[in-house]
């Protein structure tokens, strides 16, 4: 509104200068304004009401003045719009002429207009002095909600208006300029409103200085502001609704105005610019929204389960956003290139199946273990040529299936550090849990995406125990004499846990060393000689056979080759590892499928059927159906990531067989939790744990991407399998690459890089930079705990203080109490066996005392304030009215009951 | 999308886009929630100026609202009117400010208005008191809800007053771990 205002301003100011005397107007204009702003809240007509009076406002040109800010805002628009043009003073005497006539025009014209249109029956002129009082009446009446019923008024009001158009026209005419124009007027009425309006007040001024400039530039940054802003404002929508058009108006109209000279076209094709970014953005975003899945089923689990059984639902789904990334990054960089572009299957040695394995490749029991023909094919690592560059393009694709493999980690890391930085931020101002205990119990553990009524039962019935359990507490730690206990508990709990640790290492230990004296026995030294020799003899035997193949080929070309499935060939122990772990993922499918069809499917047609004809409750009794198990379902699903992870190098298809089985599993658990599983009796925390299981994550990542690197760097990669056959490691295609397609100097660049003395300096530089974040998050930290105890130390201050206040009166109020105590006791032994049975009775009973006296004003806080003060709550309700005559003497001092 | 734009004009969709943190499919399905509500009523095709007003009854049948034991008072806070009513941009600001995208401040801000029963702008004993008796039933005895009571204004109430002020609330609340994830109705 302030800015508004300030337009108007502007505006009668140049209405002034026009000439145009509006002093019968300005004691309203002001009186309005602050109508204006009163009303800003109240308005409660529908938009269009509104609309309608603007335009009928800005059909009658003369009444612009009084009219409301956005009908402002817009005259200065097209002033200034005018206005630039306009900037030679040659024409400046000419302008101001024109603006003048064309005022007397525009009055008359509205003149005309108003009277063409207005009823004859308030043609009547009506002189009225308090013209000030009745347009505010008048433009009241305008914005009533009631819009239909108030012709009357408005007729009234449209007779004011006559009036004071009379009354101007008179002034007009009384400085006896342009009378003759006035039937000019006339004829230009069919010019059209619009026109009228806008010429009435524009072109007057002909410069914008430029702290006005920088004035409009500041309100238009402003509401732009407040453009962006305005979802995150607690208003009704009606204001949002308004107050953003009025902004956009406002930006449109000024937006134009802003440049100056050279630089006014490239301003405007800035904000068109930024126009299109913006709504570019918004259309992403629609668009990235749309393309999340599963909205509605996790909608549906929310509301039968409560926030924590979906978190587990929504972790799935992250997952599968994560292993989508890396399907498209395997199969787009690596399995569909040699699918394509690669040497087709049976042409070389690895890409067929030994003769051999032939007769059983396609058997069922085969393929199930991944043996035969799926063994050979793209899924496995063995299956890669190590052909430096593939097809038309000259896709270089050992180098792609470094670094896809080695990317994929790069980028499951940072996804799953970013996803905990943002956890943590979120929820990285939790205070103290005892601080906030019971209002946090209060005002935040109900759910609001419960939207079914068993769960709501659970829920209620959970917060219930939730809060005696806190109530228990809270009375238990008023007493101390069980601290003893409870730390020998503690003691004993420890001790226990100990045990069963040493007890499982001690397991460990004697598993393994008995498993070692066996191998032992095989002669493990002998199985490794007698495999290397073997892979030996295979490289020999084939080298032999390629030679020969050769010599042949070149000898004389009609000789048939040997078929590639007949030539030997020496243990791929790459895609081994990756059979190996595809293995273990399916088998993991399987049990889990199998898990959740037999113990809760089964289980819950068991219950629900046979419940008929049993002899007690099945439902509410014993096996009853399961409930959902968030963490046992999202430890297995990190365990499957981790295991996707390491295996995902040595087989590329693994990540597709993940992706299927994300995606199924989706839609299984969806099925089987609405359908077997019983909302939870005990509801968790879900925030607490959230970065919890993401930690557990990052430390499967961590661990799954230990091996693997491990191998790449140190083991030398089989001879005739795989896309780095022939290399003594596998991260030479690094090198080579450098070698063969960048310029010299980068790989110089390298060679400089890869020198221990650039690298330790470089680890040093690192470690340096990680001690000095380090110290100071410390810094911070013992800042921030700092700043928290001095709040602290303000609260109680502050309570103190209260309790000062309280406790002059409690203690005259003492004082009265002991003079007809010890005049009249009237139950001693009650008292004895209060004080013996809670020594700090007395401090309890206090508080109550003084409640129930009416002299001294109830101290509310008396009997909350002493925390960690021992305080009786059971025991009260019988005890204070019989209790309070004699309570008064052996209450400890005032001081001490404020402490 | 063809069929299921002509109920807004783009410029409608744009608006209520900037106004609330929704995309134009979920204010589209906002739309057929409310409409589905009172098929009689509400007409198929959004109209800006039709006066159209649903009772707070009909929209505390809706599935997300009915089992929460504050529905009353959340649709009181929200509904622009004193009779009982709500249009469309109530209910749309209604969950635009319960969903998880809103920040913190202003969900605090629309907390403390549903959690003051009584509308003094102060979370009091009694609002506690009432606030308990809807989540517990009758579950805990009359001492009990004094404990209660007592301790959530010992703890929050920082300026002394007795009663929780908005700053208090705040105060408390955005250092719940669990209030984003409570407050919040996905639609």
């Amino acid at each position: 509104m302030v800015n508004t205002n300030k337009t108007k301003k502007n505006n009668r100011e140049d209405l002034e200068k026009i000439g145009i005397q509006i002093d019968a107007d300005e004691t309203t204009d002001t009186a309005e304004e602050e109508d204006d702003d009163n009303e800003e809240e109240d308005i409660k007509q529908p938009a269009k009401i509104r609309k309608k009076q603007n335009n009928r406002k800005s059909s009658k040109p003369s009444d612009e003045d009084e009219d409301n800010s956005d009908e402002d805002t817009k005259l200065k628009a097209r002033n200034n719009r005018r206005r630039l043009p306009v900037q030679n003073g040659i024409r400046k005497n000419k302008n101001d002429k024109d603006d003048e006539s064309d005022e007397e025009k525009s009055t008359d014209t509205a003149k005309n207009s108003r009277t063409k249109a207005r009823n004859k029956d308030n043609g009547k002129g009506e002189e009225s002095d308090d013209n000030s009082e009745l347009e505010g009446e008048n433009k009241k009446t305008r914005k009533n909600p009631v819009h239909n019923n108030n012709r009357n008024n408005r007729n009234n009001a449209n007779k004011r208006q006559k009036d004071e158009d009379n009354k101007k026209v008179k002034q007009a005419n009384s400085r006896g300029n342009r009378k003759g124009e006035k039937d000019n007027g006339k004829d230009k009425k069919k010019k059209g409103k619009s026109s009228s309006s806008s010429s009435s007040s524009s072109d007057s001024e002909d410069t914008l200085s430029e702290g006005e400039l920088a004035k409009v530039l500041e309100e238009v940054e402003e509401k732009k502001m407040l453009i962006a802003a305005i979802r995150t404002k607690a208003w009704r929508m009606k204001r949002k609704l308004t107050t953003l058009k009025e902004s956009q108006e406002f930006v449109e109209k000024f937006e134009g105005a802003l440049g100056k000279g050279k630089g006014r076209k490239f301003y405007a094709y800035k904000v068109m610019m930024m126009k299109k970014w913006i709504k570019f953005k918004r259309d992403f975003e629609n668009f990235k929204t749309s393309c999340i899945p599963w909205e509605m089923k996790i909608k549906e689990i929310e509301s039968h389960f409560g926030s924590s059984v979906a978190s587990y639902f929504i972790f799935l789904r992250w997952l599968y956003g994560i292993n989508l990334v890396l399907f498209s990054l395997t199969f787009g960089l690596v399995v569909i290139p040699e699918v394509l572009m690669g040497l087709p299957y049976g042409s070389i040695p690895r890409k067929t199946v030994p003769r051999k394995e032939q007769p059983t490749a396609m058997d069922f029991s085969v393929l199930w273990e991944f043996g035969g023909y799926i063994k050979y094919s793209a899924l496995f690592y063995g299956y890669y040529n190590n052909e430096r560059m593939i097809g038309v393009f000259k896709y270089r694709l050992p180098l792609s299936y470094f670094m896809v493999g080695v990317g994929s980690f790069g980028y499951s890391l940072m996804v799953v550090i970013r996803t905990m930085a943002r956890n943590a931020r979120e929820n990285g101002i939790d205070g103290d849990d005892g601080d906030f205990n019971f209002s946090w119990k209060m005002f935040t553990s109900w759910d609001y995406l419960i939207g079914n009524p068993e769960t709501a039962d659970n829920k209620f019935a959970s917060i219930t125990t939730s809060f005696k359990e806190s109530i228990v507490d809270e009375e238990e730690s008023q007493k101390d004499e069980n601290i003893h206990l409870r730390r020998f508990l503690i003691v004993l709990a420890n001790f226990l846990i100990f045990c069963c640790l040493a007890g499982s290492g001690y397991l460990i230990f004697y598993v393994v060393k008995k498993s070692q004296t066996y191998s032992t026995l095989e002669e493990l030294t002998w199985y490794q000689k007698n495999e290397l020799a073997e892979e030996e003899s295979i490289k020999n035997k084939t080298l032999a056979m390629v030679n020969s193949f050769n010599f042949t080929n070149s000898t004389s070309e009609s000789i048939p080759a040997i078929d590639p499935a007949d030539f030997p060939r020496g243990p791929c122990w790459e895609t081994g590892v990756g059979l190996e772990f595809t293995k273990l993922t399916v088998s993991d499918i399987l049990v889990t499928y199998g898990s959740i069809l037999v113990g809760d499917f089964l289980r819950a047609l068991f219950v629900r059927f046979i419940n008929y004809c049993w002899c007690w409750d099945l439902e509410y009794g014993f096996p009853s159906y399961t409930e959902f198990d968030i963490s046992g379902n999202v430890l297995g699903l990190i365990f499957n990531q981790g295991m996707i992870w390491m295996g995902t190098f040595y087989s590329p298809g693994l990540i597709g067989i993940n992706i299927l089985r994300l995606l199924t599993s989706m839609y299984f658990q969806c099925w089987a939790v609405m359908c077997c599983n019983v909302p939870q009796s005990r509801v968790f925390k879900a925030s607490g744990s959230n970065n919890f299981y993401m930690s557990l994550l990052l430390l499967i990542l961590f661990l799954s991407l230990l091996p693997v690197i491990y191998t790449i760097m140190t083991f030398t990669p089989s001879f005739d399998c795989g896309p780095f056959s022939g290399k003594t490691k596998m991260f030479e295609v690094i090198m080579e690459t450098i070698q063969n397609d960048f310029p010299a100097f980068i790989g110089k660049l390298f060679s400089y890089a890869s020198n221990p003395g650039l690298i330790l300096p470089g680890i040093l530089l690192m470690v340096l930079a990680i001690y000095y974040l380090n110290a100071t998050s410390k810094t911070y930290e013992t800042a921030n705990l700092e700043l928290k105890r001095k709040m602290q130390m303000l609260r109680d201050e502050q309570k103190n203080r209260r309790n000062n206040k309280y406790t002059v009166n409690p203690m005259l109020q003492d004082l009265e109490d002991l003079l007809p105590n010890n005049a009249n006791v009237n139950k001693p032994e009650s008292n004895q066996i209060v004080i013996g049975k809670q020594p700090n009775e007395a401090t309890r009973a206090n508080g109550k005392h003084g409640k129930e006296m009416t002299l001294a004003p109830p101290p509310p806080r008396m009997v909350v304030t002493k925390p960690p003060n021992p305080r009786q709550v059971s025991h009260i309700p019988g005890q204070p009215r019989s209790g309070t005559p004699g309570s008064g003497p052996r209450r400890p001092s005032p001081g001490q009951s404020r402490h | 999308m063809g069929s299921k734009q002509s109920i807004f004009t783009e410029e409608q969709l744009d608006e209520y886009q900037d106004c609330t943190v929704f995309t134009r499919k979920e204010i589209l399905r906002l739309y057929h929630r409310y409409h589905s509500l009172a098929p009689e009523i509400v007409p198929c095709h959004f109209n800006d100026c039709a006066d159209i007003k649903l009772p707070l009854e009909l929209i505390s049948e809706m599935p997300e609202l009915k089992e929460n034991p504050f529905h009353q008072k959340v649709l009181q806070v929200f509904s622009e009117d004193k009779q009982n009513k709500m249009s469309f941009n109530d209910f749309l600001n209604m969950f635009s400010i319960l969903s998880d995208l809103t920040p913190q401040h202003l969900k605090a801000h629309y907390a403390f208005k549903v959690y003051d029963f009584n509308s003094d702008n102060f979370i009091c004993q009694s609002d506690v008191e009432v606030m308990l008796a809807k989540l517990t039933g009758d579950e805990l005895s009359d001492e009990e809800v004094q404990l209660v009571c007592n301790k959530v204004m010992e703890e929050g109430d920082l300026d002394g007053d007795g009663k929780l002020s908005f700053t208090d609330f705040e105060y408390m609340i955005t250092r719940a771990p669990d209030f984003m994830s409570t407050f919040h109705i996905r639609i």
